[in-house]
């Protein structure tokens, strides 16, 4: 239950960061944030106290291991949100170009 | 972009190659310990952001890279499509391991395990240089 | 050999391949673009006829049975959806020769283009949670770059704010993938769907609905997150815009929605009706909220952005209803709204490349000047509008019909109401553009590959309308049960023949 709650107030915070700062750099941060917190949350699930890493060797066969799958979700979830992040870092570049300006109270071009 | 003092240009000409040669050891071995095509190919692709950060590069020098590294990304994804749909032709689905699986924790197994690595190993390492290129020297890159 | 993994498996690797391509020629570029989206299409009706002979078309990638692979489970509903996603790329790829021809790296536009289908035909036939989470990021990153493919000020700016709406949306989805997975161990919708079942709606599992109907809402661009909408559809070019307004936001938004709803969670009238009331009530706020709005736009685009808005909301009321009538309804009018916006704004194309602005003050007598964009967008608009013999009029009667049956007669009144709305918004676009006199006399004819995919479109709504019976028999009604037949979708999943052995 806890990591549930501490996973999720994370969550929270980086809707807050979006939500409330101004900066175009600091919403990408609240973005990094939203996505570790959703990571660990997998990691986590998949935790199991006392088991191995799931990498089969001559020494460990199949047993007791922790769960493998939400391992690779995040590593899936980890390339989206590094394209994703790429793309927003290069479109906030972009406006700074445009407007010289990171700040979104004065890039209001559209109405809205 | 300016290239940064001789000390670093000296320990970046000696480091290179064997840090290439640990991400290509990464992407080889993805079958067999942790790591696979997405880590050696982040590592790979450190490779070239390193010489670039160390020796500079010149705007003509840094279109040509960029669409090397397009050609590259392309060709690697191709190749992992085309993996996938060998499988749907040989034996009727997508991505069938249609190759002899071998011994386990030997290099030569686990059928196309590898060659979808390999494949993505290079997506991922031209793909983040690119991003790398992007952000880093985008007046020059997008003018065209 | 089966076709099913070729729906994204061709426009992938057309994506990839495109680069290579495009150092050799642009013209080339966009004949394998327009070729592959038409493969598409025959392959969309092959798997039509193939889901009239079995109900459900299980396919295992890589061989892995169920429960531990990846699964794709393809029903009427999803072959319904390819079907459409088709028809819209084809017209917008065909459309894009001459738009695109001012562009700087056109071959960008195009793997763009590919890799939203690649996106979008897979959301649609995947039977996996997390497939369908890759998926949808797939296409809702590449529309992030087509949103700003123009790189103007306003263009980054509309994408900005989408791309800060739409993550939200898609990250909420992953939290709520997370914590299902948390609770099921299984990331198989089927799967899901018998524990579900197993357990009961919990609390928990009402939580986790909240969740994902809070990130399709703010992807469908339901009323209260529908602000990115209308910034970001008129900001891309025009073939995008008819892509996006027109198939994009179903798939991402409402297809989830109504597949998660009914399939997986079993949800229905009889056992759920306050959250159909719920759905309802989002669907006729989204009506009359975006209906208003458009009334009072300056922007051609623009105002056809509220109207999508306002369109989704009847969707969403068409699935609230959730009876037969309703359900087929929705499902109808996911076709009717995808021909008839994807029109206009095609229209909207043609009319901004000849003209060069949207501004609804300064265009002026178009009518004459560009007479097949002007017939092509007022067969979209009454089709819309809800005039007899074209397809929109089916759809609409389709949602009153299912109101009036489920003994929601103030619905049914209040949904034909508001189509005054409709009419109104889309009178004054016909008004200032294409009735009123003007001096903007020596505009050219729009460009012929372009009337093409305009004329397609129109064939299509007329079509779709005159035969809306045999629709009804083979694509729609079948797509209807697909959705109301409930968690028997998990035993049709795990239970039914599969192509492959």
């Amino acid at each position: 239950m806890t990591i549930f709650v501490f996973c999720i107030a994370l969550f929270l915070i980086g809707l807050y960061a979006i939500v409330t700062k101004r900066n175009l750099i600091k919403i990408i941060i609240g973005f990094a944030l939203i996505e570790y917190s959703v990571n660990l949350l997998f990691a986590l699930i998949g935790f199991r106290r006392g088991a191995l890493a799931p990498i089969i060797t001559k020494v460990h066969s199949a047993h007791n291991f922790v769960d493998p799958i939400p391992q690779a979700l995040v590593l899936t979830a980890i390339v989206i949100a590094l394209g994703t992040t790429a793309v927003m870092l290069a479109i906030a570049l972009r406006i700074y170009e445009r407007y010289k300006t990171f700040d979104i109270a004065k890039i209001k071009k559209l109405k809205g | 972009m300016k290239g940064m003092s001789l000390i670093v240009k000296t320990i970046t000409n000696i480091m290179i190659g064997f840090i290439f040669l640990y991400g290509v050891y990464i992407i080889l071995h993805g079958h067999l310990t942790p790591g696979g095509g997405f880590a050696g190919g982040v590592i790979v692709a450190g490779v070239f952001v390193l010489r670039y950060l160390a020796f500079g590069g010149s705007k003509a020098g840094e279109k040509k890279s960029s669409i090397t590294a397009s050609v590259f990304e392309s060709v690697g994804a191709l190749l992992f499509v085309i993996i996938a749909l060998l499988g749907l032709l040989i034996a009727g689905v997508f991505f069938f391991n249609f190759l002899p699986k071998g011994t386990p924790l030997y290099l030569l197994s686990a059928g196309i395990i590898p060659f979808c690595n390999i494949a993505i190993g290079i997506k991922v390492g031209a793909g983040l240089f690119s991003i790398f290129l992007a952000l880093a020297a985008f007046k020059y890159i997008m003018e065209d | 050999m089966s076709i099913i993994p070729l729906y994204f498996a061709i426009p992938l690797i057309t994506a990839f391949a495109i680069p290579l391509l495009g150092k050799i020629s642009k013209t080339l570029v966009w004949i394998v673009a327009t070729v592959v989206s038409f493969v598409l299409f025959i392959l969309a009706l092959y798997g039509i006829a193939l889901t009239q002979e079995t109900s459900m078309i299980v396919y295992r990638m890589g061989n892995w049975p169920p429960p531990l692979g990846i699964v794709m489970a393809f029903d009427s509903f999803s072959a319904f959806m390819v079907l459409v996603i088709s028809i819209i790329v084809f017209s917008g790829c065909f459309f894009s020769l001459r738009y695109i021809g001012h562009f700087t790296g056109q071959w960008k536009f195009y793997t763009l283009y590919m890799l939203i289908t690649a996106g979008m035909m897979g959301i649609a036939i995947t039977g996996d949670l997390f497939n369908m989470f890759v998926f949808l990021e797939i296409a809702a990153i590449s529309s992030y770059c087509l949103v700003a493919f123009g790189v103007d000020a306003e263009e980054l700016e509309a994408s900005f704010k989408y791309m800060v709406m739409g993550e939200i949306g898609g990250l909420t989805f992953l939290l709520a993938i997370a914590l299902l997975y948390a609770k099921t161990s299984t990331l198989n919708l089927a799967d899901i769907s018998n524990t579900i079942s197993s357990i009961g709606m919990t609390p928990f599992f009402w939580t986790i609905l909240g969740m994902l109907l809070f990130a399709f809402s703010i992807k469908a661009a339901l009323v209260p997150f529908h602000t990115w909408l209308p910034d970001a559809h008129p900001a891309a070019p025009a073939p995008v815009s008819s892509l996006l307004s027109g198939i994009f936001i179903k798939v991402l938004g409402i297809y989830t929605t109504a597949r998660i709803v009914f399939n997986i969670f079993g949800l229905n009238r009889a056992n759920a009706p306050v959250f159909f009331n719920i759905l309802i009530g989002i669907g006729l706020l989204s009506i009359a909220w975006a209906g208003l709005s458009a009334l009072n736009q300056k922007d051609y685009k623009r105002l056809l952005g509220y109207s999508t808005v306002s369109q989704i909301g009847y969707i969403m009321v068409g699935f609230g209803i959730g009876n037969y009538y309703g359900v087929a309804g929705a499902i109808f009018y996911i076709l009717a709204h995808a021909l008839g916006k994807g029109l206009l704004f095609l229209t909207s194309g043609s009319v901004v490349h000849r003209t060069g602005t949207r501004d609804l003050d300064k265009l002026a007598g178009l009518g004459e000047a560009m007479s097949t964009t002007a017939w092509s967008y007022r067969f979209g608009a009454l089709s819309l509008i809800g005039l007899p013999p074209l397809v929109g009029f089916f759809a609409k009667l389709f949602i009153v019909l299912g109101a009036i049956k489920a003994g929601l007669l103030w619905l049914a009144i209040i949904a034909i109401g508001l189509s005054v709305l409709t009419l109104s918004y889309l009178l004054k676009i016909e008004n200032s553009v294409f009735m009123k006199k003007g001096k903007m006399a020596d505009i050219k004819k729009a460009p012929f590959s372009m009337r093409i995919a305009m004329v397609f479109l129109v064939i299509l709504v007329l079509l779709t309308g005159l035969g809306f019976q045999t629709l009804m028999d083979f694509l729609i009604g079948p797509a209807a049960n697909a959705l109301l037949r409930g968690v028997e979708y998990a035993q049709l999943v795990f239970g039914s023949f599969s192509l492959n052995f």
